[in-house]
């Protein structure tokens, strides 16, 4: 690991919106391309990029759409950049096909969603949770991505930085899914020293000239890169291939290529998952939530708490991959978990999986637009412990 | 084996072309072969250093060209290579980056790219093969299809009006634009280079028969039958009106170069808007740190 450059990191205390935090956690992660659209209410990360970038050194290009803008961070990356792009539903939809690209061509890229009531152009400037199946799921074929959620400006600067460094490290696309709540609260935010932050550099191949193939792995599957102009003359390819990177569409080669796609997270999640978990020593009830719902159950987790419901809290800072095995183990243990969101029952869909019905899931879903009465989750507590 | 004797082993393009994956894909008399060749050339006639010369592809029989390239190459998703490029020159600006595809790729699906690309002056060489049919899928219409032409998808005659992407480019202010034939050997090789080693974007169309779909649709002979009929066919007219080069079924094309002007390129405007308004503030930034000088351009 590296340290952060100081010239990139505002250290102090600082008042920041969500979004702003993002900016300066990518800033201070070394982020230095951002190509965007803009689109409420994710507008504000790039356009304090625009601001805060010129004196610092490094590019933004407002492209011509969203599928131009992840595209052109495709292309920043494999010429040297740290890159990054940020929207929210319907352009998030619109760059599907070029994450894809990058799960394939093992592109280090970070993607901010600060995520707004769907489906369509739904509730431009109100909050909802509903892209985090879509941030799994969204492109086609079998591929695995990174995905964390902030619940708090300061959390959005931190996870900003854990984000551009899980990209590094597995060479993948990490989505930031921010909700409206989070990316316009306003709050504290204090900025470490840049000598704190850890930055991860790139995996850079240390192939001569001639050796270098782009997809030749070691043992964690993770290949090197390759920028570039640094002289291996490399050809890579959105096509099922080979270590060298040439086309190679047959079965074998492509069984190999998926599974190694997938299994270098897979195999890895215990130490790319973060959670945040109190009360679980002894809880009959586990609620589960991530984002602005975490903030919002709460008070829920603490009025049913005083009523002596043991209810312990799991908050998914990670939520792909997503916690099998801890959600596995809990399941064993506890009566029921409870997962409100602000969308129609996604995360619940997997805790549902998870818990392989040793334990009740039940879902408080909250369309958008809004977040949840914190008595409708306390109900819910109540129901479940009932 | 002695060197003299190697020398005669190879093919003159071998530093540039993958010979590792040969035979290529294309059909027989396909006119894409010959336009590589023109552009292999090119680049050698340049002398910019190949290991900083980019080659980007989108979809289609002409977006495997990234892959018979031996420069880095990225073969990327249809439509796209042109952002693709966008970010590759803006991170790395030392590069030469070349975007090398087909007209449906580039003016269909990716059309928003090619005219924000042309407006913005983004320092990229486009090369565009242009077959008027979607080769790839199986020979169906493309924006950039003759009225009356038979396709897979106008079995009965193509009749939506057709791109004529020089007139397209020229309006969205492209630096410099040719078109010739993929039988004009020598002159597409010579616009090829001229583009080359022009800032900004620069546009170079190559007329070129998709043998196996279009001419066999149409009954217009053999692939190389047709590359001569629009070799034949066509007027040369440096300078000529883009507006004037509309392109008609089965008749005369005109080539030639069409545009060659100054404008500053999207970096040049970059850095001098950011001079203008923050002046020492302002620190101009190449992302790239490996090695290596990088122009100012
Ligand atoms: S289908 Fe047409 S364009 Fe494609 S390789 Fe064959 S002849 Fe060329």
């Amino acid at each position: 690991m590296e340290k952060a450059d100081s010239k990139r990191v505002l250290t102090g205390s600082h008042y920041l919106d969500g979004d702003h935090a993002c900016t300066e956690g990518a800033l201070a992660a070394g982020c230095n391309f951002i190509a965007g659209y803009p689109i409420t209410p994710s507008t504000e990360v790039v356009e304090r990029y625009s601001r805060r970038i010129p004196a610092i050194g490094g590019t933004f290009i407002q492209m011509e759409d969203e599928i131009a803008s992840i595209t052109a961070v495709l292309g920043a990356v494999w010429g040297g950049a740290k890159a990054m792009t940020v929207t929210s539903g319907p352009g998030f939809s619109l760059m599907m096909e070029n994450i894809g690209l990058a799960a394939m061509l093992e592109t280090p890229c970070v993607i901010v969603n600060v995520m707004r009531g769907g489906p369509s152009t739904g509730l431009p400037t109100m909050v909802g949770q509903a892209d985090v199946m879509q941030a799994r799921w969204g492109s086609h074929g079998d591929y695995e991505i990174i995905a964390l959620a902030p619940q708090s400006p300061q959390e959005a600067f931190t996870l900003m930085i854990d984000a551009f460094n899980l990209a590094e490290r597995y060479r993948l696309p990490v989505m930031v899914m921010l909700d409206e709540c989070i990316g316009h609260m306003t709050e504290k935010v204090v900025i470490p020293e840049a000598c704190e932050i850890e930055i991860r550099p790139r995996r850079i191949s240390t192939k001569e000239k001639g050796e270098y193939l782009p997809y030749e792995i070691g043992a964690d599957m993770v290949p090197d890169m390759a920028h570039a102009g640094e002289g291996h003359r490399y050809h890579i390819t959105g096509l099922t291939h080979d270590e060298r990177g040439y086309p190679a569409m047959d079965a074998e080669v492509h069984d190999k290529l998926v599974r190694r796609l997938c299994d270098k997270v897979r195999e890895q999640a215990d130490d790319i998952i973060m959670l945040d978990e109190d009360g679980m020593d002894g809880a009959e009830i586990v609620l589960i939530s991530y984002g602005i719902t975490s903030r919002v159950a709460r008070a829920s987790i603490e009025a049913t708490r005083a009523a002596g419901i043991k209810v312990g809290s799991l908050r998914l800072q990670t939520l792909w991959p997503f916690p099998e095995k801890r959600i596995g183990e809990l399941a064993g243990k506890v009566k029921a978990f409870v997962v409100p969101e602000v969308n129609y029952g996604q995360i619940s869909l997997e805790v549902e999986r998870c818990a392989a019905g040793r334990a009740q899931t039940l879902l408080v879903p909250h369309m958008g637009g809004g977040v949840h009465d914190p008595a409708v989750i306390t109900r819910a507590i109540e129901e479940a412990a009932k | 084996m002695s060197d003299a004797m190697k020398r005669t082993d190879q093919h003159p393009l071998d530093d540039i072309l993958r010979s590792d994956r040969l035979p290529h894909i294309w059909c027989a008399t396909c006119g894409i072969g010959t336009v590589v060749k023109c552009f292999a050339e090119a680049i050698q006639r340049t002398e910019i250093p190949l290991d900083d010369v980019a080659v980007v592809s989108g979809i289609g029989c002409t977006g495997r060209v990234a892959g018979y390239v031996k420069l880095d190459s990225y073969h990327t998703t249809h439509g796209r290579a042109i952002p693709f490029a966008t970010g590759l020159k803006l991170a790395n600006p030392r590069l030469k980056v070349v975007v090398f595809s087909g007209d449906g790729d580039l003016s269909a699906i990716g059309g928003n790219h090619l005219i924000h690309a042309a407006r913005r002056n983004m320092d990229l060489t486009v090369i565009c093969v242009n077959n008027f049919i979607y080769g790839m899928t199986g020979g169906q219409a493309a924006p950039t299809t003759p009225n009356t032409a038979n396709t897979s998808t106008t079995p009965f005659g193509a009749f939506e009006p057709p791109f004529n992407l020089q007139k397209l480019l020229e309006a969205c202010g492209a630096s410099y634009q040719a078109r010739w034939t993929s039988l004009h050997v020598r002159r597409l090789t010579n616009s090829m280079t001229e583009a080359l080693l022009k800032p900004g974007f620069s546009f170079v169309e190559a007329i070129a028969p998709c043998s196996t779909l279009y001419a066999r649709r149409n009954r217009l002979g053999s692939g190389f039958d047709l590359m001569k009929f629009y070799h034949d066919n066509s007027e040369i007219q440096h300078g000529a009106d883009p507006r004037e080069v509309d392109i008609s079924f089965q008749d005369s094309i005109i080539v030639g170069k069409f545009i060659d002007r100054e404008r500053p390129t999207w970096q040049q405007l970059n850095d001098a808007q950011h001079n203008r308004s923050l002046g020492e503030k302002y620190f101009r930034h190449d992302i790239v740190e490996a090695g290596g000088e990088v122009s100012d351009a």
